[in-house]
């Protein structure tokens, strides 16, 4: 039982983190802009390559460098849309899917250009040692620090959303765009606005992600199929499903190749990322407004 | 024949080689997205199925992965036409109501799941090592004739693709398929089964994704789960037909042809500069891919040769409404 928690659910959490933080960015996008952002994975990578930058020249610790890195990463986000994003406004929104292929591959390719292609990762040994609880629950510090940050930013999210002139304006923006236009949302605003959000949780979900494993330039590109799972999963458009979606795809994951029957492994650890994609699938097929019975859109 | 001038018509011949395989998976892209206005992003994974099928069933039997029943080059290529179809009409039956992005994201899952397969199931595919010494069609000749003789079998078939996919789309199942991608209402409210039009647009571009597959893996002797990389296949096809323009076979093909060149033709520049600068270089050539596309997509979104719609005798008559127009972003 124990080695369940240690071994299969607190890594399956702590995975459900990372897709959640990215899966809210894909998931607002999507509310606001009515389109998937194929881009956001590699807004992660690049995310955690800028703090990499910090912890590797100015000697940051991995938890300041964090902040600096969402910064970046929404300024870079909120120039990709007026570069690459907001010729198309008002075009089929199929002209946005191809660009943001493009940009995927742009920025991708710049962080290869600029940090090369070797596997690298934070100051190695900050993170060791785990914390003991009752003599057997072992949790990693690194995974506590994953855990209670996504807490804090999900927290401050909600406030964000549900409090701020700002936030309400989205969420009016996601229901009901036309409506909101009308009745004089500056949805330029809320665009961008839905930018920095989406750039900055990419940033912590990069950051997390190497912080718990290593960087390199496809950790991204890797988590973005799971995220439009998580996505698709919590519905797309609400970001409250989205984190839920994030926590179910990560366990999923996890808990595919736990010895549920007899001794082997469910399923055999090489597949685990292939739960995600055949959740995704059968999610799309059969029940597109999510978990949750949230909307689709046409 | 020096051996500089032999070298520098090899570096031609599998050029122009490589141009006309690309030249099939973008007709068959052309099919799926220009015809049909289907997003498939899961090129690599038919690309992947046809590539591994004909592999399968062609080589010397080994211990290694399943099959090698020595068949014939084309019994090959038509299994891998076949196999690859069978897929697209299982991924097309479950996904193909889906709107577009949705289709992309599910297609790109299967696609990374059949990789995974091929990954994985070490005992059919020799998994990570992949499967070598794939017989390549007169291979036993000498230096260049070998080369350009399987050069006059990709061409063919490039041709035969060709011909089929321009007489399909010049037919009335090729002016459906266009109606029903302007306008999917009108078409169901004069008839039309749409989903049915849209299956067979998603299965023929497929089977032509395969066929491009098993052409690869018996150019290059070899196939493993690398060569199925979405860069490689997926994302080079996709900018092959929106530089070439979408809906024209014959930009399909310009398309494979000058995108590949610029690939290619970069790669011999950059793999002159010292290893570590040439490494590089490899990502700024990725990168100004992407931007070319963002450039083409932006001002030129019908590409180089822009889509003619059939039947020019009735747009002489009613002021024709051009899709890609239609479509193409406000200029600013």
């Amino acid at each position: 039982m124990i080695e369940f928690i240690n071994f299969y659910l607190i890594p399956g959490l702590v995975l459900g983190c990372m897709y959640a933080l990215g899966a809210i960015g894909v998931s607002m996008l999507f509310g606001i802009l009515r389109f998937a952002h194929f881009a956001h994975g590699d807004v992660i990578t690049l995310g955690a390559y800028f703090a990499l930058l910090f912890v590797t020249t100015l000697g940051f610790p991995v938890l300041l460098a964090l902040p600096v890195a969402m910064v970046l990463t929404a300024i870079v986000s909120i120039g990709l849309d007026r570069a690459f994003y907001k010729p198309f406004r008002n075009s089929p929104t199929i002209y946005l899917v191809i660009a943001s292929f493009g940009v995927a591959l742009m920025v991708r390719s710049l962080v290869q250009l600029a940090w090369g292609v070797k596997v690298e990762s934070y100051a190695a040994g900050t993170f060791s040692k785990p914390i003991i609880f009752f003599d057997t629950l072992r949790i990693a510090d690194k995974h506590m620090w994953i855990a209670g940050l996504t807490i804090v930013v999900v927290v401050a999210l909600h406030y964000f959303l549900s409090r701020s002139k700002l936030g309400k304006a989205m969420r009016a923006m996601a229901d009901e765009p036309d409506l909101a236009q009308v009745s004089g949302i500056p949805t330029e605003k809320v665009v961008r606005a839905t930018w920095v959000i989406g750039g900055g949780l990419a940033a912590t979900a990069g950051v997390f992600l190497g912080m718990d494993s290593q960087l390199h330039t496809n950790m991204g590109w890797d988590l973005l199929l799971p995220i439009f799972a998580a996505a698709i999963l919590g519905g797309i458009g609400s970001p409250y499903g989205a984190i839920a979606g994030g926590l179910v795809i990560g366990m999923a994951e996890e808990l595919s190749s736990y010895p549920w029957i007899g001794d082997a492994p469910l399923l055999s650890p090489g597949y685990k990322t292939g739960v995600a994609f055949a959740l995704m699938v059968a999610l799309l097929i059969w029940r597109p407004s999510g978990l949750f019975r949230g909307r689709t859109f046409t | 024949m020096s051996d500089l001038v032999l070298g520098l018509m090899l570096y031609g011949v599998s050029l122009l080689t490589m141009a006309g395989i690309y030249s099939v998976l973008a007709i068959g892209l052309n099919i799926q997205w220009g015809y049909t206005g289907l997003f498939n992003a899961g090129i690599a994974g038919f690309f992947a199925v046809g590539a591994y099928v004909s592999a399968i069933l062609t080589s010397s039997p080994s211990t290694s992965f399943i099959g090698g029943l020595d068949w014939p080059f084309p019994a090959g290529l038509l299994a891998a036409m076949v196999v690859a179809g069978a897929i697209g009409y299982l991924v097309g039956r479950l996904c193909i109501r889906l709107r577009a992005d949705y289709l992309a994201i599910a297609t790109i899952g299967v696609a990374e799941i059949l990789r995974l397969i091929l990954k994985n199931e070490i005992w059919a595919t020799n998994g990570p090592r992949g499967i070598s010494n794939i017989p390549r069609p007169f291979e036993d000749l000498s230096q260049p004739w070998s080369q350009l003789a399987f050069l006059a079998v990709v061409a063919f078939v490039v041709l035969i693709a060709y011909l089929l996919a321009e007489r399909a789309g010049k037919s009335p199942w090729g002016r459906v398929m266009r109606s029903i991608r302007d306008n999917e209402a009108a078409a169901a409210a004069i008839g039309k089964d749409v989903v049915g039009f849209r299956l067979q647009g998603f299965v023929i571009g497929a089977a032509l994704m395969g066929l491009g597959g098993a052409l690869t893996a018996h150019f290059f002797k070899f196939i493993g789960p690398e060569a199925t990389e979405p860069l490689l296949t997926t994302f080079l096809v996709w900018v092959m037909l929106i530089i070439g323009g979408s809906g024209n076979n014959r930009g399909a093909m310009l398309g494979a042809l000058v995108v590949w060149t610029l690939w290619s033709a970069t790669e011999l520049l950059t793999s002159q500069l010292p290893p570590d600068w040439a490494v590089r270089a490899t990502f700024l050539r990725i990168f100004l891919i992407g931007l070319g596309l963002q450039i083409v997509l932006q001002r030129y979104s019908k590409g180089l040769l822009p889509e003619r719609p059939p039947n020019s005798r009735t747009d002489d008559m009613v002021p024709s409404v051009d899709p890609a127009q239609e479509k193409a972003p406000p200029a600013e």
